[in-house]
């Protein structure tokens, strides 16, 4: 790793960003180097957007210097940023996906001919050229909107590495993919720290940035939390990570709840569960016969990466996907919920990991959110809302789970993540159910209720309830679960009790091979 | 549930939520005052009724255009469904489409007003039922389903009739779109008893809880276990029977069945929605707000036409007001989400 040898490419020294009185950004330093990749990680609301806003030419600092490649650095728009050199590709890609892959490389600087007129000719040759810089097999005449999203992310990086970029900034690029791509970018990062291409990786996925990065900045409310390094060129280990992020121990935030309760008899089993495969979508995981059982009282952690099926199990048992094989019993019946609406009816509730998307309704109030399970419940017979019943109902679940809010017609939408979570845990609670399954409970929670959820977890377990918690987090498996099993390509990899797991166990069976890869690939890459 | 209920934030923002709720309202009531001001005959009370008989046809479909808003659909067909259901029931008023041009009141085969009422309403629930079973099973979008339907129902109205009108109904039947109570149009008692009841069912019943649900947020609402299809179905169901509902009263007034009649009228309905306030993106609105959207589409025209404005400028300024209307929204919105 020759970073140290070479010169410095961007300082960013004492930045600080004012908002209208708020303070989004203070003092924060960093420096990146040609052939580096810097990790750039923090909570929510750590800074890390108003950050790459101001590198990528959105907007200016308040205060504070910046220099690139010696000289100093002040883009008046990200057009600007871009022919200075650096190039931010955000989540949400910025391709046009009716036009092809060379038109989108080559947008607004196709090479022309004599005439006057488009070249095609030296445009496709030119973008094949570039493409395979990336490690893209395809055709550039094909349209964009044919290209998977992580083929379009590639395209995006082929687009910067063709503008000559230098410094290529990441925003969560390996959100919405697969594991399989999210390897193939990681290795693909390796190779452009060979090229001496500086990146900066701005990501939540604190095991990718330990796997890749060679060094790290974390900020934490606004500020600089500290700079991590490779040490002896291991990567750097997920505590010191965390510690940095949250500002305590790791071990002090997933303290492992005290009292636990005795798990009874199996409420769900599941026997060689497979799920279809949808032709719509030929890259999703299917389920490849999976085996569980679920106690009543107990916490069953599913610890998976992304792509290995945990999210398709939970749909699956909830009704939500079509299966193809196998058998699902609930307290010893075999049952076969063709929707949501079944499983819910037999006793089965699900928090899905999308709440925006798959949980909450943004335009109405907390009230009809809560009983939006539940409304025959609420209702009498002929179809009235009994809405005293239906507010003394959530108004208990508000002090049980202590959900901070206004009243019951505030718009969830003004609720932070914690308390909405809580509101749709108490939407299944309403229900009483006989399995809850929760996917991912604390994303985009904040660090503070994380804890709080964990606890209610717990609680729900203790009053008899098969939990099933689905979950990318180790350090939270491992301080909830009683019983943990790991996931795969669509099958379990492994079963243990809680007690005894660890994360290294953990990873083993979760990553197995493909763990080895990416490791492997990313230290060959950087030596 | 409605925006005026949500009583954190700070004073500008419950300024602009305020005003979310009342704005139409308030439009509303400048504009009498102005039409009251250029002539003060606006406000007599004939007047007034009238206003209320005219915006009583559109209004019906408009309630039922709510529900379909309400959950992010579309109709585009009512107009002509208006007039196939209207056909319907002309026909089984004066008993078969044998004496089709016959302007006898005295007709004696007819199957008299309530079997005539049954028939427009149970052909126009049905026709938005297939309507919405297409929208759900052959996952064809709203727009486009009741865009092939807007053209199928005038075409099977133009069949049925050959083209002409049905004309001459009994005086039982003329009642409904001609007859007062004390000095109040049927037509409007009709539209008040049908707005209070869907107010009602949108905002007490379980069914409308589901609709703003699917509207808000069509997956979560499927994962908390709505028999979403079901619901979509339903709305073009109800939108169905007021076009039916709409029809009757409409062919009761003017004595005849027109295979022309309603063209154009799915614009005047959505924009009576939509200035009410409620999203074409579904989960936000309210019956009252359509109401009052219907009230103030009827009382412009009838305010233009008492100044001699021509009908050609009041689709001008009736255009020009719906989008007016729902910038002014938008506006709003973006300040309260601030």
């Amino acid at each position: 790793m020759p970073p140290e040898a070479a010169p410095v490419l961007l300082a960013v020294e004492g930045v600080t960003k004012h908002f209208a009185g708020v303070t989004a950004l203070s003092d924060v330093s960093l420096d990146i180097r040609p052939g580096e990749i810097l990790g750039l990680l923090g909570e929510n609301g750590a800074g890390k957007s108003t950050l790459l806003k101001i590198l990528s030419g959105v907007m200016p600092p308040s205060s504070g210097r910046i220099t690139f490649d010696g000289a100093d650095y002040a883009p008046s728009s990200p057009q600007d940023a871009k022919q200075l050199g650096i190039v931010t590709i955000y989540q949400e890609l910025s391709l046009i996906p009716t036009l092809t892959v060379a038109e989108n490389i080559f947008i607004g600087r196709a090479p022309v001919g004599p005439l006057g007129l488009v070249s095609w000719r030296r445009m496709e040759q030119d973008s094949r050229d570039i493409i395979a810089r990336v490690g893209l097999s395809i055709d550039p005449m094909t349209p964009v909107s044919a290209l998977s999203v992580a083929e379009q992310q590639l395209v995006e990086i082929a687009r910067a590495l063709s503008l000559k970029s230098r410094l290529i900034i990441m925003d969560e690029p390996t959100s919405a993919l697969t594991e399989t791509e999210v390897q193939r970018l990681l290795s693909i990062m390796g190779r452009l720290r060979q090229d001496k291409v500086a990146i900066m990786f701005v990501t939540h996925r604190l095991e990718e940035a330990s796997a890749i990065c060679d060094r790290m900045t974390v900020l934490r409310d606004g500020r600089l939390a500290g700079h991590l390094d490779r040490d002896k060129g291991r990567p750097i280990q997920l505590p010191r990570i965390i510690e940095k992020m949250v500002g305590r121990a790791a071990s002090e935030l997933y303290a492992r709840p005290s009292q636990r309760a005795v798990a009874g008899d199996v409420v769900l089993s599941v026997r060689g569960l497979r799920t279809v495969r949808d032709p719509e979508a030929p890259h999703a995981i299917v389920l490849d016969g999976v085996d569980v059982d679920v106690k009543a009282g107990e916490i069953l952690g599913v610890a998976g990466l992304v792509g290995s099926g945990r999210t398709e199990l939970a749909r699956a048992i909830f009704g939500a996907d079509r299966i193809a094989a196998g058998t699902i019993t609930l307290d010893g019946k075999q049952i076969a919920p063709a929707s949501p609406a079944d499983a819910i009816a037999l006793g089965i509730g699900l928090v899905p990991e999308d709440r925006k998307h798959q949980a909450i309704f943004a335009a109405l109030g907390i009230l009809p959110n809560f009983s939006v399970a539940s409304l025959g419940t609420f209702s009498n017979g002929f179809g009235f809302m009994a809405e005293r019943r239906e507010r003394d109902a959530l108004s208990g679940f508000r002090k049980m789970l202590s959900i901070r809010m206004a009243s019951a017609e505030q718009a969830i939408e003004g609720l932070s993540g914690g308390n909405q979570q809580k509101v749709i845990l108490a939407r299944w609670l309403a229900r009483d159910p006989k399995v809850l399954i929760v996917d991912e409970p604390t994303r985009g929670v904040d660090v503070g209720a994380k804890a709080e959820v964990h606890q209610i977890l717990v609680q729900l377990a203790a009053r008899g309830i098969a939990v099933m918690m689905i979950s990318s987090e180790l350090p939270e498996v491992l301080a909830v679960s009683d019983r943990i099993v790991t996931m795969r390509r669509g099958r379990i990899t492994g079963e243990m009790p809680g007690v005894e797991a660890n994360e290294e166990k953990l990873m083993e069976l979760m990553a197995l091979d493909s763990q080895d890869a990416l490791g492997q690939d990313a230290e060959d890459q950087a030596r | 549930m409605s925006i005026a209920e949500q009583q954190n934030q700070r004073g500008g923002a419950t300024i602009a939520r305020l005003l979310m709720s009342f704005g139409p309202l308030l439009f509303l009531a400048a504009l009498v005052v102005v039409f009251t001001v250029l002539k003060p005959s606006f406000i007599d009370p004939i007047n007034l009724f009238n206003i209320t008989r005219q915006i009583s046809i559109t209004g019906l479909i408009a309630l039922g255009m709510t529900f379909v808003i309400l959950t992010a659909g579309i109709d585009l067909s009512v107009g002509s469904l208006l007039a196939f259901c209207g056909m319907v029931a002309a026909v089984v008023a004066k008993g078969g489409a044998a004496n089709t041009l016959s302007l006898s009141t005295s007709g004696t085969q007819g199957y008299g007003w309530f079997a005539a009422l049954l028939a427009a309403v149970i052909v126009g629930a049905a026709a938005g039922g297939v309507q919405g079973l297409a929208i759900t099973r052959l996952k064809v979008p709203p727009f486009v389903v009741t865009l092939g339907g807007l053209t199928v129902f005038r075409g099977l109205t133009l069949t049925i009739s050959n083209g002409g009108p049905i004309s001459g109904f009994d005086a039982s039947m003329r009642w409904f779109g001609t007859g007062l109570i004390g000095p109040v149009p049927v037509p409007a008692i009709i539209f008040a008893i049908a707005a209070i009841l869907c107010h009602i069912v949108l905002r007490y019943t379980r069914y409308g809880r589901a609709v703003y649900a699917v509207g808000g947020n069509a997956e979560a609402a499927r994962l908390s276990g709505l028999r979403v299809d079901r619901i979509l179905v339903s709305v073009y169901v109800i939108v169905g029977f007021f076009a039916g509902l709409a029809a009757f009263v409409l062919s009761a007034r003017l004595n005849s069945s027109e295979a022309v009649a309603g063209i154009g009228y799915e614009l005047t309905v959505i924009s009576a929605v939509v200035i009410g306030g409620t999203s074409l993106f579904g989960g936000i609105g309210s019956v009252g707000g359509t109401v009052v959207g219907a009230a103030l589409i009827g009382v412009l025209q009838n305010g233009l036409q008492f100044n001699n404005v021509s009908s050609y400028t009041q689709s001008i300024v009736i255009g020009l007001i719906l989008i007016l209307a729902v910038a002014f929204d938008r506006w709003l919105k973006s300040r309260v989400r601030r």
